[in-house]
C-alpha cells in the first residue's frame, strides 16, 4: 500500500450520523438545522478554505470557502466559466490546488489524485460519464476495485455481477449488469456512475451538471436517487444551470462568479431573481457599447430550424451591418444551430435564407462559396492548423483563387496573408511563422483573416474571445465592429455577457434548444439575458 | 429525443430504452456473434474444400505442420493481443524473434549441450529485455507505439546482423534435444504445440480473471477514465510490452527448433504482420478495449489453415500474401461496421 494511502485514509463517517438522519427523516425530508447544529459541535463533512487554482492565467477558482454537511444537497450555481467545474475537480483530485486546504471531518487532507479522493469518500460524477464503453456495467462499477478471491487473485465474475445488480437495485436502476456500457443511454450511464460511487462507499458525491442531457422523467428519477442518498447520510454537491431544478432539490445554494464565491444561502432564504442577480452582478462599464448601427437589408434569415434532440423551431435574422448576439448557457444548442446553418451538420426541418434566397448547404465549402463564413469555437481543433504557417492557414480557404491548374501562386499567397495580418494587426514576426507560436488572441485574428479572404457577407462567430487576454479581446471587439460597419452581417455566439452588451445590436437567447426570447438594445441587460437563459421567469423549460 | 419526446405520459417511472437504440443494439450483438461464428465457418470451409481437392491436406503429417506453424503465431499473438487491447501495438515482434533465434543459435554452436529449459529461458530473457525497451519508450518516453516499435523493429533487426555477422545458424548447429521440441512427444503432440496452448490459456486467464488483465481492457477502452479510476496505465502498458517481448523471444528459440535454420535476413521478417493479422481477425479491436485470446486463437488458426491450404494446393507464395491481406481487410471492415453501429446507438440519443 503506498505511503500516502495510509497517511490520509480517514475512518468512515460515524455511523451515528447516518442513523440519526435515518430516524429524523423517514420520508426523505431533511432538517438542515439539526445538521448544522451537529456540525457545529463536532466537525463532520467536507470543507475547503482558501482553495485557489489557476491554469497559467488569472485564477479560475480563488479563495474558495465551502462547506458540505452530511445528508445535504448543496447546489453550486454560476455563469459559464465561473469556476464550478474546476472547483469540483479540485475536490476530486483531478487537479491539484495551487493554494488552500481541504478538510474531511475537520482533518486536513491532501487530495493529490483521484485515488486518494476516493479513499476519502469523495466521488465526482462528470456531466458526460467517463466510463469504459466496451466493458460491462458490472466491470465499470468495479474497475480498479474488482472483487477477487483467495488465495489466487482471480476476478469473481459471478460475485461481481451479483454485487453490481445489488447496487443498481438499491438505487432502483433497471440496468443489466452484463451489458456493455457503450450501449446504454446517458441517463443509464449516470446511474452506473452513481452505483460506482456507492461501491466506493462515497460519502460525498459531486455531480457536475448531471441533468444536462436527461429527459424530465430521467431528471425526476435522478432526484429520487439523490434524496435517497441523502437519507443515508451521503452529501451531494449539485452543479447546475437550471434554477428550477436547483430549487427543487437543493438544501443550500452557493453562488460562484468569476472563480470567487459570492455567498451561500439556504434555499428558502433566497429567491430565483436574487440568485440570477448575484450570478451576473459584476461591476459594469467594462467596454462602452457600440453606437447603434443603421442596419440594411436582411442578410441571413433562419426560420423554424429543427434538428430533433438538438434544437427546435429556431428562428432569427441578421441584417447587413448588424451584430446579433446568440446568448445562452453551454449546451443550449447555439453552436449546433451555427453548424447546421454552415452545412456541417444536417437538420430536419426549417428554412435558411441568404439575402432572401432559400439555401441549404451540404458542406462548408458550399456555404463559403455563397458568402457565409463560420469561425468555430475550438480554434485548435476546428479552426486553425496549428503547425502550419500563418500564410498557409489564411490561404487555405481560397486556394482555388490563388492557383492555376493546381499550382499555387506562392507570391500572391504571401501578399494576401500579409494584407490580412496588417489589417487585423496580428502580432507576428512573419507570415511564415507557425500559427501555434502565436498567442491565443493572435491565433483568433488569423482565424478571422482566414475567413475574411473569402469575402463573406455573413459571418458567424462562435465565442470569438474565449481564452484570449484582455488586450486582444478589445482588439477583436473593435475588429468585429469594423466588419459590421463594412456591411457584413455578424451573428456572434457568446457566453460573455459584457461582450454581448458591448457589441450586439440585438440578442437572441437560447435555452434547451429553443429560442427563449429576443432583446433589443434598449431591453438588454445581463440580468435580462440570464433570466431568459436559465428560465427563471417561471416558464417551463420547454 | 431529449426532454420532449421521451416524456410520453402514463409510463411507469423507470428508464425506457428508445426503440432505435434497441435496434442498433440487436444489430450490434448480431454482428458480434456472427463474427466468431464466421471465423469457425471460414476455417471449416477452407479445411473441407482443400481436403476434398488435395488428398495430402488431411494427412497426419500435414495437420501437424499446421499446428507447428500456428504455435509460433499463437505464442507471439498472445502477447500482441494484450498490447493491442491497451490501444498500443508492437511492431518489433518479428525482429525480437529473429534476434532471440540468432543469439540462441550462436550460443548453441559453442555450448551444444545446454538444457532445453535454459535455452528457452535465455531466449525469453532476451525478448524481455527488448520488450522492456519498447515499453519504456511508449510508457515513459511517450513515443507513439507505432513509431517506437517501428524504430526498434529496425534496430533489433540491425542487431541480428551485427551479432551474426551475416552468418546463419545451420541445422548441424542445432542440437538434438532442441529439435525434439518440435517433434511429436508422448502425447502425440510436439511439446512446442503444448507450450503454445499453455501460454495462450495462461494469457486468457490473465486477461479474463486478473485485475491487471481487466485493467488492460479498461486502459484501451477509455484511457482518461482509467486514469480517473487510479489505474496505473504506464505500468500496465509496460507490462504488456514485457510479455509481448518475452513471448517473441521464446518463440525465437522454438523457431530454431522448428526449422533448424536461423537466417538473419529472413527469420521473423514480416512476421509482425501475420501476428497483428491474427489478433485483428480474431476480433481484438485495433482501437483497444475489446477482443481477447479465444478470438486470437481462431484468427491464428484461420491464417495457418489458409496458408497451408494454399501451399498444399500449389498456389504461389505471392498469392498467399494477397489472400492473407484480403482476409485482414474483411476482418477490419466487419470491426468498423460493428463500431459504427455501436456509435450510432449512442449518438442517436445525445
Amino acid at each position: 500500500m503506498p505511503e500516502y494511502y495510509r497517511q490520509y485514509t480517514v475512518t468512515p463517517a460515524p455511523s451515528r450520523i447516518v442513523i440519526l438522519f435515518g430516524q429524523e427523516a423517514p420520508n426523505g425530508h431533511r432538517e438542515l438545522g439539526s445538521a448544522v447544529a451537529l456540525g457545529a459541535r463536532e466537525p463532520s463533512g467536507l470543507s475547503t478554505r482558501g482553495l485557489t487554482k489557476s491554469f497559467g492565467g488569472p485564477p479560475v477558482v480563488k479563495d474558495m470557502e465551502f462547506e458540505l454537511l452530511p445528508g445535504e444537497v448543496h447546489a453550486i450555481v454560476g455563469e459559464n466559466g465561473a469556476g464550478k467545474s474546476t472547483f469540483l475537480k479540485l475536490l476530486a483530485g483531478v487537479h491539484p490546488p495551487d493554494a488552500g486546504q481541504v478538510a474531511v471531518d475537520g482533518v486536513p487532507v491532501d487530495i493529490g489524485n483521484p485515488t486518494i479522493a476516493r479513499s476519502l469518500g469523495i466521488s465526482l460524477i462528470f456531466q458526460e460519464p467517463t466510463l469504459f464503453p466496451d466493458l460491462s456495467v458490472a466491470e465499470n462499477i468495479f474497475m480498479g476495485n474488482h472483487p477477487v478471491g483467495r488465495p489466487l487473485p482471480f476476478v469473481g465474475w459471478q460475485r461481481m455481477r451479483a454485487q453490481a445488480a445489488e447496487l443498481l437495485e438499491s438505487i432502483g436502476a433497471r440496468v443489466d449488469p452484463s451489458q456493455p456500457v457503450g450501449e446504454l443511454s446517458v441517463a443509464e450511464q449516470q446511474l452506473v456512475e452513481i452505483a460506482t460511487a456507492l461501491s466506493h462507499r462515497a460519502r460525498f458525491v459531486l455531480m457536475d451538471e448531471p441533468t444536462a442531457s436527461l429527459t424530465p422523467r430521467e431528471v425526476e428519477r435522478l432526484f429520487a436517487i439523490i434524496r435517497d442518498l441523502t437519507v443515508r447520510g451521503t452529501a451531494v454537491v449539485f452543479v447546475n444551470h437550471r434554477l428550477e431544478e436547483v430549487f427543487a432539490i437543493a438544501d443550500r445554494i452557493t453562488i460562484m462568479r468569476d472563480g470567487v464565491k459570492v455567498g451561500t444561502w439556504g434555499v428558502r432564504d433566497i429567491t430565483r431573481d436574487e440568485v440570477v442577480r448575484r450570478m451576473v452582478g459584476r461591476e459594469l462599464g467594462e467596454a462602452p457599447a457600440r453606437p447603434i448601427a443603421s442596419p440594411g437589408e436582411v442578410a441571413l434569415e433562419i426560420e423554424g430550424l429543427t434538428s430533433p434532440g438538438v434544437f427546435r423551431d429556431v428562428s432569427l435574422s441578421v441584417r447587413r451591418g448588424e451584430i446579433v448576439a446568440l446568448a445562452g448557457l453551454v449546451g443550449a444548442g447555439r453552436t449546433e444551430v451555427a453548424r447546421a446553418v454552415f452545412g456541417i451538420d444536417p437538420f430536419e426541418r426549417g428554412t435558411i435564407r441568404l439575402f432572401g434566397r432559400p439555401v441549404r448547404f451540404r458542406s462548408p465549402r458550399e456555404a463559403l462559396r455563397h458568402g457565409l463564413a463560420y469561425l468555430p469555437e475550438d480554434r485548435q481543433h476546428q479552426g486553425l492548423i496549428l503547425p502550419m504557417s500563418v500564410a498557409h492557414n489564411i490561404s487555405l480557404t481560397v486556394l482555388d483563387q490563388l492557383s492555376r491548374a493546381g499550382w499555387l501562386h506562392r507570391r500572391r499567397e504571401r501578399e494576401l496573408a500579409q494584407e490580412q495580418v496588417q489589417r487585423l494587426r496580428v502580432k507576428a514576426n512573419s507570415v511564415s511563422q507557425p500559427a501555434q507560436s502565436l498567442s491565443g488572441g493572435n491565433q483568433q485574428k488569423v482565424l478571422v483573416g482566414k475567413f475574411l479572404v473569402t469575402q463573406p457577407k455573413v459571418l458567424i462567430l462562435d465565442e470569438p474571445t474565449r481564452g484570449v487576454d484582455v488586450g486582444a479581446k478589445a482588439e477583436i471587439h473593435r475588429l468585429i465592429g469594423e466588419l459590421a460597419e463594412q456591411g457584413i452581417a455578424v451573428l456572434m455566439i457568446s457566453s460573455d455577457l459584457p461582450e454581448v452588451l458591448a457589441l450586439a445590436d440585438r440578442v437572441v437567447v437560447m435555452r434547451d434548444g429553443r429560442v427563449a426570447g429576443e432583446l433589443s438594445r434598449s431591453e438588454m441587460s445581463e440580468e435580462a439575458i440570464m433570466h431568459l437563459a436559465v428560465g427563471s421567469d417561471g416558464r417551463a423549460a420547454v | 429525443m431529449r426532454r420532449d419526446e421521451a416524456g410520453a405520459a402514463g409510463q411507469p417511472l423507470h428508464l425506457t430504452v428508445p426503440r432505435t437504440e434497441g435496434r442498433a443494439r440487436a444489430i450490434n450483438r448480431g454482428l458480434a456473434r456472427f463474427r466468431d461464428l464466421g471465423l469457425v465457418v471460414a476455417i471449416a470451409a477452407v479445411a473441407i474444400t482443400t481436403a476434398v481437392r488435395s488428398p495430402q491436406f488431411a494427412t497426419a503429417a500435414n495437420l501437424q505442420r499446421i499446428m507447428l506453424d500456428i504455435s509460433l503465431l499463437l505464442l507471439v499473438a498472445t502477447g500482441q493481443t494484450m498490447v493491442v487491447l491497451t490501444r498500443n501495438i508492437d511492431l518489433s515482434v518479428g525482429s525480437v524473434l529473429g534476434l532471440s533465434g540468432i543469439v540462441v543459435g550462436f550460443m548453441l554452436k559453442s555450448h551444444p549441450d545446454m538444457a532445453v529449459p535454459a535455452i528457452l529461458g535465455l531466449g525469453a530473457g532476451l525478448g524481455l529485455l527488448a520488450g522492456a525497451i519498447n515499453g519504456a519508450l511508449v510508457s515513459w518516453g511517450r513515443v507513439p507505439a507505432v513509431i517506437a516499435t517501428l524504430g526498434t523493429l529496425t534496430v533489433y533487426r540491425g542487431l541480428v546482423f551485427i551479432f551474426s555477422g551475416g552468418q546463419q545458424v545451420n541445422p548441424q548447429d542445432v542440437p538434438r534435444q532442441l529439435l525434439q521440441v518440435a517433434r511429436p512427444g508422448q502425447l502425440g503432440l510436439p511439446p512446442m504445440v503444448l507450450m503454445a496452448l499453455l501460454v495462450a490459456t495462461a494469457g486468457w486467464v490473465v486477461l479474463r480473471y486478473t485485475r491487471t488483465g481487466r485493467a488492460m481492457y479498461a486502459i484501451g477502452s477509455n484511457p482518461d477514465a482509467a486514469r480517473m479510476r487510479g489505474l496505473q496505465a504506464g505500468r500496465i502498458v509496460f507490462l504488456t510490452y514485457l510479455i509481448s517481448g518475452a513471448l517473441s523471444g521464446f518463440a525465437g528459440v522454438l523457431y530454431a527448433a522448428r526449422f533448424a535454420t536461423v537466417n538473419p535476413a529472413s527469420a521473423g521478417t514480416g512476421f509482425e504482420l501475420q501476428v497483428i493479422a491474427a489478433t485483428v481477425i480474431g476480433g481484438t479491436s485495433i482501437l483497444g478495449g475489446r477482443g481477447g485470446i479465444p478470438g486470437t486463437f481462431l484468427g491464428a488458426l484461420l491464417l495457418g489453415t489458409i496458408a497451408n491450404a494454399l501451399a498444399v494446393s500449389g498456389v504461389s507464395g505471392f498469392w498467399q500474401r494477397a489472400i492473407e491481406g484480403a482476409v485482414i481487410l474483411a476482418a477490419v471492415a466487419v470491426d468498423a461496421v460493428i463500431r459504427r453501429q455501436a456509435a450510432r446507438g449512442v449518438a442517436g440519443r445525445a
